[in-house]
C-alpha cells in the first residue's frame, strides 16, 4: 500500500554501483501467463527470490481467453523491477511480464466494510463519513451494514481511517489494485500476434 | 480389436520418438508400470534402449548430466515417487544452474492418491518449478505424447535445462492411443531471441574503437556449437580470450589467443586484466560471483557488451553497455562481420610478465614438484601429459576440480564435466558414468577427492555391474582440503571437522572388483597412470596427497578480483 510507513532497509544493489536506478518506488507489474497449473507459485517464488515483498496481488483471467493476467505491485529500484520482469518472463509458461509507474496505467481498488448497524444509527457522522469517501451502502440489515468503496489505495485507506476512528469497522476487505495501461500499444496482442506468425512459418 | 496400449508403453514411444537410446534410473512402486513397459523395450527385437541401473537416484541425475555435457544430446533419468523423486533434485538443480539438459521422469501416486499424503507422494512439481526449466505433472495417458515432447523440446532448445516430469501412476496404466506428438513451438516461449542488428552494430563500433579488448568466454559457446564462429571473431579482432570454468573446452587449450581460466582459482594475469580491459565482450556466461568477486569493483573500467542467448543475463549482475541477446551462432558471425582486422598484439604481450609470474610462483612447483608428497596439480598433469588431451575430464567438486580445471587440457569440444554454479560434492562418479556411455570411444578420467568420492560412493556398483571404464583418480589428503585450505586462509587456521578418517580404498575397490593401485611415491606415478590407461574397464588409481596442499592463485571471497593472491599469505609478488 501507498501509504505504508514501515522502515525499509535498501535492497542492495544487484550491481553493487550505485548508478541511478537505486531509489525505491511502488511498481506494478503486470504479468500474463497461460492458463496452466502452479504459475502463481512460480512468479511469487520470483519476489521471495530477491527479498522483495508483494504489497498486492491479484489473479484472474484476461480479455485474452486462455491467458491469465497477475496484477501485483511492490517497493524496490527500476533495476530491481527490471530483474523482477526479467525473471518472471524467464519462466516457461509465462507470456508477458512488465513494470509500469502509477503514472503509466489507469488503477482501481475496490474495499469492503462491515459496520455495526446500531452505530450507524446512533452516530450520524458515520453516514456522512460514507457519503463525503463517495462510498456505497450496499446492505444494511439490522446487525450491520456493509459499505463498498472503489477508488486508488488512499481514497480507501481515507475511508476506513475515518470510519475506524469511531470504532465501528467489523470488518475490512481490499481486492488488492487492477490496472490498465495508459499508452495506446497493446503488447500481448503484439506479440501473440508475432508469436501467432512464428508458429504459422514453422 | 483397439489399438490402444497402456501409458508406460506410450512413454516407451514418445522416448523412442524423441531419440532417446540411454536411460539411468531405479525402480519403485510408482514407476512400476513403466519398468514393466522397460522390460520389453530393454531385450531382444523390441530393444530401443539401454537401461542403467545406478544405485542412488542422485547418481541416475548425476549420470544424466555427464551423459548430456558429452553427447550434446538430452540426458534422461527415470526414478520412482516420493525419495526417488527428491532424491533427483540436487542433480535438477545442478543441471539447472549449469544449463545442462536432462529430464527427469519421476513416478508419481494415482491422481486419486493426490494430496491425500499417500505412501510415497511428495509434490514434486512444487518443488521442482524453481530448480528446474519446466516441471509438469501427466495426469493421463493422452497428455504423454505432448508432455514429453514438450519436455525434449524445452530441455535441449534455447538455454538448455532441465525438465521434470511427474508421470502419475494412473496415466502409466490408462489406455491410450498413441500418436506421437513434436513439439517444436510453445506460443510463451522463445528460446532463440531475434537479433537485434541496431545493438550488432553498438557492439562492433565499441569493439573497433577499443584498445584493450578482452573476451570471457562461456559454456554458451558450447551449447550453441559456436566454436568456430568464436574463433574467426577473436582472430579477426585480435582479442585475447578468457574461458570460465565450463566454458574451458569452448576454445582449445592451445590457441594462441586463450590466456587461460576465469576466476577465483583462474589464471592470475586475465583476472588482473580483468580490471585493465577497456571493452569486456561476455560471450555466453553469466558474470557468476566466483568468476567476478566482489561485484561492486568489478571492471568498473569497462564497458560490457554481452551476448547471451537467455536476456535475463542482461544486467542481472553487471551493468552491461550492449546487450546483444541471441543464439551466439548467429550473433558472433554478425558482429564479426561488422568489425575491422585489428593487431592488439601489445596489450597480449601484456598478460606475458604476469603469466611468467604465475607460472613460475604457482604453476611449476604445483605440476613439478620435486620433494614432498604428491600434490594434486602434478597428479592431474601426469594424466593430462599421458592421456595428450584426448580425454574426457570429469571432476568432482573441491580442490580435485580446481587442479584438475586448471592443469588439464582442452584441445576437443565437450570434453569437461564438473558442476561449476552449484558446486555438488559427488556428482564426479556418477556424472563420470553417464560420460561413458555419452562418449564410448573415448577415455574418461575423473578426479576426485576422498570427501566427494565417499558421497556417491554406491555408485561403485553402477561401475561395477556396467565396467563402465571409468578412470577414477582418488586423490585423498584426508581432508575435505577446499574447506580446509579456506580455515587455514580465512578462518585463523581451526580445522572444524574437516580431517577425515578414511577408510582402506584398496578394499573397497577388491570389493567391487575394480583394479586399484596406489601412488605414494612420485617417481611411480607416471608408471601408475599409464598402467591405469592401458586398463582395460574401470580402473582406481589413490594418490597419496600433501594434506596442506593449497590451491593456487586465490581471490579471497568477497575481495576484488585485483587482489588474487599467489601464496597463501596475502603479498602479490
Amino acid at each position: 500500500m501507498s501509504n505504508n510507513t514501515t522502515s525499509r532497509q535498501p535492497l542492495p544493489s544487484l550491481t553493487g554501483g550505485n548508478e541511478g536506478g537505486s531509489a525505491e518506488s511502488l511498481y506494478t507489474i503486470l504479468v500474463f501467463s497461460e492458463n496452466l497449473a502452479g504459475i502463481l507459485n512460480q512468479v511469487t517464488a520470483v519476489f521471495t527470490r530477491r527479498q522483495v515483498n508483494i504489497e498486492s496481488l491479484n489473479v484472474c483471467a484476461s480479455s485474452t481467453p486462455g491467458v491469465h493476467k497477475y496484477t501485483i505491485t511492490c517497493y524496490c529500484t527500476e533495476e530491481m523491477a527490471k530483474v523482477l520482469k526479467a525473471q518472471i518472463e524467464k519462466r516457461i509458461d509465462v507470456l508477458q511480464a512488465r513494470y509500469y509507474t502509477d503514472d503509466e496505467i489507469f488503477l482501481q481498488e475496490t474495499s469492503l466494510l462491515k459496520i455495526s448497524a446500531p452505530a450507524v444509527m446512533e452516530n450520524p457522522e458515520v453516514c456522512r463519513i460514507v457519503r463525503r469517501h463517495g462510498a456505497r451502502i450496499v446492505e444494511v440489515n439490522p446487525t450491520y451494514a456493509a459499505v463498498e468503496k472503489t477508488g486508488t489505495t488512499e481514497d480507501i485507506l481515507s475511508l476506513y481511517e475515518a470510519l475506524n476512528s469511531l470504532g465501528v469497522v467489523r470488518q475490512f476487505a481490499r481486492s488488492g489494485r487492477i490496472c490498465i495501461t495508459r499508452g495506446t500499444r497493446e503488447e500481448l496482442d503484439e506479440y501473440l500476434v508475432e508469436r501467432e506468425k512464428e508458429k504459422r512459418t514453422k | 480389436m483397439s489399438d490402444k496400449i497402456k501409458g508406460s508403453e506410450a512413454l516407451m514411444l514418445a522416448l523412442q520418438a524423441e531419440g532417446v537410446k540411454t536411460i539411468f534410473g531405479y525402480p519403485g512402486g510408482s514407476i512400476m508400470p513403466v519398468y514393466d513397459a522397460l522390460y520389453d523395450y530393454t531385450r531382444g527385437e523390441n530393444k530401443a534402449f539401454d537401461h542403467i541401473l545406478v544405485r542412488h537416484e542422485q547418481g541416475a541425475t548425476h549420470a544424466a548430466e555427464g551423459f548430456a555435457r558429452v553427447s550434446g544430446e538430452v540426458g534422461v533419468a527415470i526414478v520412482t515417487s516420493g525419495p526417488g523423486a527428491t532424491n533427483t533434485l540436487t542433480g535438477v538443480a545442478d543441471a539447472m544452474i549449469d544449463s545442462t539438459p536432462i529430464v527427469v521422469i519421476a513416478g508419481q501416486v494415482p491422481i486419486s492418491a493426490l494430496g491425500t499424503d499417500a505412501f510415497q507422494e511428495v509434490d514434486l512439481v512444487g518443488v521442482a518449478q524453481p530448480i528446474s526449466k519446466w516441471s509438469y505433472q501427466i495426469r493421463h495417458a493422452e497428455d504423454i505424447a505432448w508432455a514429453v515432447s514438450r519436455a525434449f523440446y524445452i530441455a535441449r532448445s534455447g538455454r538448455p535445462g532441465p525438465v521434470v516430469l511427474d508421470f502419475a501412476k494412473n496415466a502409466q496404466t490408462e489406455m491410450v492411443e498413441f500418436k506421437a506428438e513434436k513439439v517444436d513451438f510453445v506460443r510463451s516461449y522463445v528460446p532463440y531471441p531475434e537479433l537485434k542488428m541496431n545493438h550488432v552494430q553498438e557492439a562492433a563500433d565499441l569493439i573497433n574503437s577499443a584498445k584493450k579488448p578482452l573476451a570471457l568466454v562461456g559454456q554458451g559457446v558450447e551449447l550453441g556449437n559456436a566454436q568456430n564462429e568464436l574463433i574467426a571473431f577473436l582472430e579477426k579482432a585480435d582479442i585475447p580470450a578468457g574461458r570460465t570454468m565450463l566454458g574451458l573446452c569452448a576454445l582449445p587449450s592451445d590457441h594462441p589467443l586463450n590466456v587461460g581460466m576465469l576466476g577465483m582459482h583462474g589464471n592470475y594475469a586475465v583476472n588482473l586484466k580483468e580490471q585493465e580491459c577497456d571493452v569486456l565482450i561476455a560471450i555466453g556466461m553469466r558474470f557468476s560471483d566466483r568468476v567476478t568477486g566482489c561485484l561492486k569493483t568489478y571492471a568498473k573500467q569497462a564497458k560490457v557488451i554481452h551476448l547471451d542467448i537467455d536476456k535475463s543475463e542482461m544486467n542481472k549482475n553487471v551493468r552491461v553497455t550492449v546487450p546483444v541477446v541471441g543464439d551466439c551462432k548467429e550473433s558472433l558471425p554478425a558482429i564479426t562481420a561488422l568489425i575491422h582486422k585489428a593487431d592488439h598484439s601489445e596489450w597480449r604481450a601484456s598478460f606475458k610478465p604476469l603469466d611468467e609470474k604465475e607460472r613460475v610462483k604457482v604453476i611449476e612447483p604445483a605440476i613439478h614438484p620435486t620433494e614432498g608428497p604428491l600434490l594434486m596439480g602434478e597428479v592431474v598433469n601426469a594424466v593430462a601429459e599421458a592421456t595428450k588431451g584426448d580425454a574426457v575430464l570429469v571432476t568432482d567438486v573441491g580442490q580435485n576440480q580446481l587442479f584438475a580445471t586448471r592443469y588439464f587440457r582442452y584441445p576437443k569440444r565437450r570434453s569437461l564435466c564438473t558442476s561449476g554454479g552449484l558446486g555438488t560434492m559427488g556428482y564426479g562418479m556418477p556424472a563420470a558414468i553417464g560420460a561413458t556411455f555419452g562418449a564410448p570411444d573415448r577415455t574418461v578420467c575423473c578426479f576426485m577427492g576422498d570427501g566427494g568420492f565417499q558421497m556417491c560412493i554406491e555408485e561403485l556398483g553402477t561401475i561395477m555391474e556396467q565396467q563402465a571404464p571409468v578412470k577414477m583418480i582418488l586423490m585423498n589428503n584426508n581432508y575435505l582440503g577446499n574447506v580446509r585450505q579456506w580455515q587455514d586462509m580465512f578462518w585463523n587456521r581451526r580445522k572444524s571437522f574437516t580431517r577425515m578418517m578414511n577408510p582402506c580404498y584398496e578394499l573397497i575397490a577388491q570389493g567391487y572388483g575394480i583394479p586399484y593401485e596406489a601412488v605414494t611415491d612420485r617417481k611411480n606415478l607416471a608408471a601408475a597412470v599409464d598402467k591405469m590407461l592401458a586398463t582395460r574397464g574401470p580402473y582406481i588409481l589413490e594418490c597419496a596427497i600433501r594434506e596442506d596442499d593449497d590451491v593456487l592463485p586465490m581471490t579471497p571471497p568477497g575481495k576484488s578480483i585485483e587482489e588474487m593472491q599467489l601464496s597463501r599469505n596475502s603479498e602479490i609478488s
